[in-house]
């Protein structure tokens, strides 16, 4: 079991959390302009990287929303990063 | 040499000690121009590469793998194929690559040792019999064989199940599809392979493709570990790397990779004739020729390329066995592995052009994309070799997130692989 690491509450296991999105998502605006492809890339695509990624992730026990700095190969965490203030 | 498998083959080869077998494939070096390559040795680029010579005539094709063909996820399933799905979409690809199954031992003339012994999916309350009864009408409505089983139908078909009312998951009936079944996956590699061969295509095992060559915004070639190879059109089957290859190529996919475990236990006496799926536990085994019971679950629910799973999930899957089979108690595990499946957000696959001209995707199987070998090779193929979609794969174009038309079997069959 690995264990993650809620700004909030401190490690707790991995199944506390659920993965939200890649972080650095920008909701495209105003609605009324935003094309099919930018708003289906938006919602839909992923850069996936294999390595070094920046994730949302929701510790659902507290429903803190965060962002995790982790490897997609080595599964190594370097940080989190609580999403209060402008943080992230 | 011998080249032809049959009995007869077999038992006069017994006699000399079998060192007459023709190898079953041959090492080629690279050449420097194709009229297509392919990227990915798994099931789905193999049996492109064949569908492209024998359907199409397009005999000037290389297969590039950077390990060795069916090293990925193609070697790693739990080989369980069948069509119950819900949508008309779905059925009318998974449908047409069951079909191609049934006939393929014959027609590559190598034992895929296609078990057709079906798959029974469990419906645990009166709420999800309803829900059952629905999917089957749709399966039927969309041609395929579907059946809803009553209780007692489903403990006939695998009476170590756990019967008692109290149980946690209880049985109420299920949906059955008797043409499902299971086959040998490395026969299904090797067999695309060996019949792809012989009509000519090159197989070019340990070629990593690096990058791209892109002349006039056009895809050209590829760069591999084994030199700059030229190609009229390529094809991209790489499954848990798309998103890795497709960045080389400049283009992002709507994909997140995922870990999916699975595990046998030691062989033990024949004891389950079916493909048994509980939607309640996540859990689904079925027994292999050699005895041993081969069980999967769900995805590690962390993104990941690491090839291996966590032990969450192996806890699950298996408290999730021993709840439909307490008597599996006492089995012993053999091995556990993980490979990494690329999942699309509407859990259907994405088959047609991608964003650089000449390049032609094939992935996003996810969990599922062993029973749709067959489907997926012929379907790319007729890209490749007419620059256009087949009827069949329009609709899994890329093109469908842009037109909200998605395709959402895990909102609508609750797949399981
Ligand atoms: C545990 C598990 C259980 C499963 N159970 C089932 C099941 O019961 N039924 C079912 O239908 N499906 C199942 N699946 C899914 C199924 O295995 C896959 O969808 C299917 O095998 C995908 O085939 P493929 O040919 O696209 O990919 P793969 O077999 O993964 O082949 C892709 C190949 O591309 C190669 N490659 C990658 N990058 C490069 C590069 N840069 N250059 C050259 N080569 C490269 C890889 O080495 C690999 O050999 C399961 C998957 C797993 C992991
Ligand atoms: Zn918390």
């Amino acid at each position: 079991m690995q264990l993650f690491t809620c700004p909030f509450c401190g490690p707790r296991a991995e199944t506390e959390f659920f993965y939200g999105a890649e972080a650095g998502k920008t909701r495209p605006e105003p609605a009324s302009d935003v094309k099919a492809e930018a708003w289906a890339a938006y919602l839909h695509t992923n850069a996936n990287p294999k390595g070094a990624t920046r994730e949302i992730w929701l510790h659902q026990t507290c429903g803190e929303f965060f962002l995790m700095e982790r490897d997609t190969v080595t599964h190594d965490v370097v940080q989190s990063v609580s999403l209060r203030g402008d943080a992230a | 040499m011998t080249d032809r498998y049959s009995a007869l083959s077999l038992f006069k080869e017994g006699l000399r000690g079998h060192k007459g077998w023709k190898q079953a494939w041959r090492s080629p070096e690279p050449q420097s121009h194709y009229d297509v390559i392919i990227i990915g040795g798994g099931g789905h680029g193999l049996a492109t590469a064949y569908y492209l010579a024998k359907v199409h005539g397009i005999r000037r094709v290389a297969v590039l793998e950077k390990g060795w063909i069916g090293g990925g996820n193609t070697g790693r399933n739990t080989t369980t194929i069948r069509s119950n799905y819900f949508y008309p979409e779905s059925v009318a690809l998974y449908d047409f690559s069951l079909k191609l199954y049934e006939g393929l031992s014959k027609e590559l003339n190598y034992n895929i040792m296609l078990s057709q012994r079906g798959v029974a999916t469990v419906a645990h309350s009166d709420a999800e019999m309803e829900i059952s009864a629905r999917i089957v009408n749709a399966m039927q409505i969309n041609g395929t064989d579907a059946e809803l089983m009553t209780r007692d139908q489903i403990i006939a078909k695998a009476p170590l199940l756990n019967q008692s009312n109290t149980a946690r998951y209880p049985i109420f009936g299920g949906v059955w599809q008797g043409r499902a079944g299971v086959a040998r996956h490395d026969a299904v590699a090797w067999g695309y392979a060996r019949a792809a061969d012989r009509l000519g295509v090159d197989i070019i095992q340990g070629c990593e493709v690096s990058g791209f060559l892109i002349e006039g915004g056009r895809c050209a070639g590829v760069e591999t570990s084994r030199g700059t190879i030229r190609a009229d059109r390529v094809g991209l089957a790489v499954a848990g790397h798309s998103s890795v290859v497709a960045e080389k190529a400049g283009f992002k996919l709507p994909l997140h990779i995922y870990t999916l475990q699975a595990m046998v236990s030691e062989p033990v006496k024949p004891c389950l004739d079916t493909v048994l799926l509980y939607p309640g536990t996540g859990t689904y085994v079925s027994q292999s020729d050699k005895g041993e019971m081969i069980i999967g679950g769900g995805i590690d629910r962390v993104p990941s390329y690491a090839q291996r799973g966590n032990p969450p999930v192996q806890e699950t899957v298996i408290a999730g066995l021993l709840e439909m089979f307490p008597s599996f108690g006492q089995l012993k595990m053999l091995r556990q592995w993980g490979g990494i499946v690329d999942v699309t957000p509407d859990s259907s696959p994405l088959i047609g052009p991608s964003p650089l001209p000449g390049l032609y995707l094939n992935c996003g199987w996810g969990t599922g994309g062993f029973k749709a070998i067959p489907a997926g090779g012929y379907l790319l193929a007729h890209l490749l070799a007419t620059g256009d979609h087949h009827p069949i794969s329009r609709p899994f174009d890329l093109d469908r997130f842009e037109r909200c038309r998605l395709i959402d079997e895990a909102a609508g069959s609750g797949i399981a692989h």
